[in-house]
């Protein structure tokens, strides 16, 4: 378990974190999301012991990483934002070296090997110089050396950045697997990303949590009501007059792509039925009705837009 | 125990796979060499005149002409070639970005710091052993006092360990090896000349700048004696600076 308190790192007078605070259980997969600048990176080195917080703290299973350092990062695996390897050695000699510091020798270290090296598809690259590998195999060293020696947790910071869309799929996958036994903690400014992947989602903004929640949940808070995607085949003016008069109707998007028409309404069933009734009645051929959530994009662009005008 | 050794096998890996040793290496011997070579002839030369000069013949012996002045050639040759071995040892990592996980696996800072001072020092012995075969050569003609020849080394060994503690210090202050080459070389320098300013700097300060310059300190060793003080001296001033460099990589936590 995972728990931050009033968490604030100032580099010099620029505060890059303010006050964050969070819980994550075990087993938990959650996603740090923000737009660069954030502060995601540096509560990620805060939590790997990297960086100490100016003030507040992290407890990783109740140890405090400023005090008990070593013991913390004995229970994490991480792969930081830029995937730092060391060029010169060989894939399973920087394997071997990652898994002796984190305390494997003899026949477990060359099993562990063996397991993070078959787990992130890299059998055929043990023996190869990592300065030759590809950037997607690269990303991939980077996860097996934050997974040897089966850490409880693991931190991966924009583990899927510069990958091509089917490295990205295969990255995914793999953390996905992760789950269960492990908690996942994984920052990206990639929207889909999150959805995919976290049950849970932490959106930064300016060094502060603007939101904490599922990404179902928090795309049907901020969703005000219920949202009716129509086509219409009908003059768009009076359309657009006419389901306005409706009551319960609370706002009317016309200039949705393709001609189709974003109705806005309290959360009340039914209302639907009420306006293709309406259509139909009015002697419209209505082509298509449809409801639309809002996306994870929508809500972290209100989100961090409604933060800036604070 | 088994954190320092596997920094210590990754450090000595890259560093044999670097063309930088090897440069460092070849130069190191070739320059060595060649003033051992010159010390040989010079002796040759020296040998025939005392055919006619008795009194020259009694002071001509092998370990003053041609082993005593090595070793402080060698000297001369380690203060350029050091910095070599240890620019990369910091500078690198914080460019590479590894210095990250570095510090984030379970490691403590004065463990891989002690990996990689071993390292260093290994690769420094490695290179130094080189220098060995023409002292062997030189034994299949004339009959060396090889007492002399190892105390030589042990301060040459430890002169090059107090250079390879400075020179980690260097490289732990940036992210670039050139510039911490420049201030290793330039620090060396310096701990080297500092004695010189024993005529004009009065007595007391003068009596501890010739106690702190580094090179004061191998005389006694060449001439084949082993003094507590110099060996307390390159003892302390190798602790120093690895001191020095725990104290500085500590400082990333408040600087950020």
């Amino acid at each position: 378990m995972i728990i931050a308190e009033n968490l604030t790192k100032y580099y010099g007078l620029k505060p890059a974190v303010q006050n964050v605070s969070f819980r994550i259980e075990k087993g938990e997969i959650v996603g740090f999301l923000g737009p660069n600048g954030a502060g995601k990176t540096t509560i990620l080195r805060i939590l790997t012991c990297f960086l100490q917080p100016t003030s507040g703290k992290i407890l990783v299973d109740g140890l405090n990483g400023q005090t008990h350092s070593l013991e913390v990062r004995k229970k994490i695996g991480f792969l930081p934002e830029t995937v730092p390897l060391y060029d010169e050695l060989t894939v399973k000699q920087f394997l071997a070296f990652s898994g002796t510091v984190k305390g494997l020798s003899g026949n477990a270290l060359n099993g562990e090997i063996d397991r993070v090296v078959s787990s992130c598809s890299l059998t055929e690259h043990r023996e190869r110089r990592i300065r030759h590998l590809s950037k997607g195999l690269k990303q991939r060293v980077g996860l097996a050396q934050a997974l040897i020696n089966n850490p409880p947790i693991v931190i991966l910071d924009e583990p899927t950045t510069g990958l091509d869309p089917a490295q990205i799929v295969e990255v995914r996958k793999l953390i996905k697997d992760l789950a269960g036994q492990r908690t996942v903690l994984l920052s990206t400014h990639i929207l889909p990303e999150v959805s995919q992947i976290c049950e849970r989602v932490i959106i930064l903004n300016q060094g502060r949590v603007v939101a904490e929640d599922t990404p179902r949940h928090l795309t049907g808070q901020l969703q005000k009501g219920l949202r009716t995607i129509l086509l219409v085949d009908g003059p768009p003016t009076e359309v657009q007059a006419k389901l306005e008069s409706l009551r319960g109707v609370t706002r009317i998007v016309a200039s949705h792509p393709g001609g189709e028409i974003l109705v806005e309404s309290a959360a009340d069933e039914s209302l639907r039925p009420l306006i293709a009734k309406t259509i139909v009645e009015s002697g419209w051929g209505l082509k298509e009705m449809r409801t639309s959530d809002l996306s994870l994009e929508e809500v972290f662009v209100q989100l961090v837009t409604e933060e800036g005008k604070d | 125990m088994r954190g320092i050794m596997a920094v210590f096998k990754k450090e000595i890996t890259i560093a044999f796979s670097s063309p930088i040793f090897y440069a460092a290496t070849f130069i190191f011997l070739v320059v060595s060499g060649y003033f051992f070579y010159t010390n040989a002839i010079i002796y040759t030369i020296r040998s025939f005149q005392a055919g006619q000069n008795p009194f020259l013949a009694e002071r001509l012996n092998l370990s003053d002409f041609v082993v005593k002045p090595f070793f402080g050639d060698m000297a001369i040759v380690l203060l350029l070639m050091v910095p070599l071995l240890t620019m990369r040892s910091y500078a690198e990592e914080k460019k590479m970005g590894t210095i990250e996980l570095l510090f984030t696996y379970p490691i403590s800072d004065g463990a891989a710091l002690a990996g990689k001072f071993a390292a260093s020092v290994f690769t420094f012995l490695t290179m130094l052993a080189g220098t060995l075969l023409p002292l062997i050569l030189l034994e299949t003609f004339a009959h060396l006092d090889w007492g002399l020849i190892g105390s030589g080394y042990l301060g040459i060994v430890l002169l090059g360990a107090s250079f390879i503690a400075l020179g980690l210090f260097t490289s732990s202050l940036t992210e670039n090896q050139i510039i911490a080459a420049v201030l290793s070389f330039g620090a060396f320098l310096l701990f080297w000349v500092i004695g010189w300013a024993k005529s004009f700097a009065g007595p007391t300060l003068g009596s501890i700048l010739e106690h702190i310059s580094i090179v004061v300190h191998l005389d006694s060793f060449v001439k084949g004696l082993i003094d507590s003080r110099d060996l307390v001296f390159y003892l302390v001033f190798i602790f120093f600076w690895l001191f020095v460099t725990l104290r500085f990589l500590n400082t990333r936590f408040w600087r950020g």
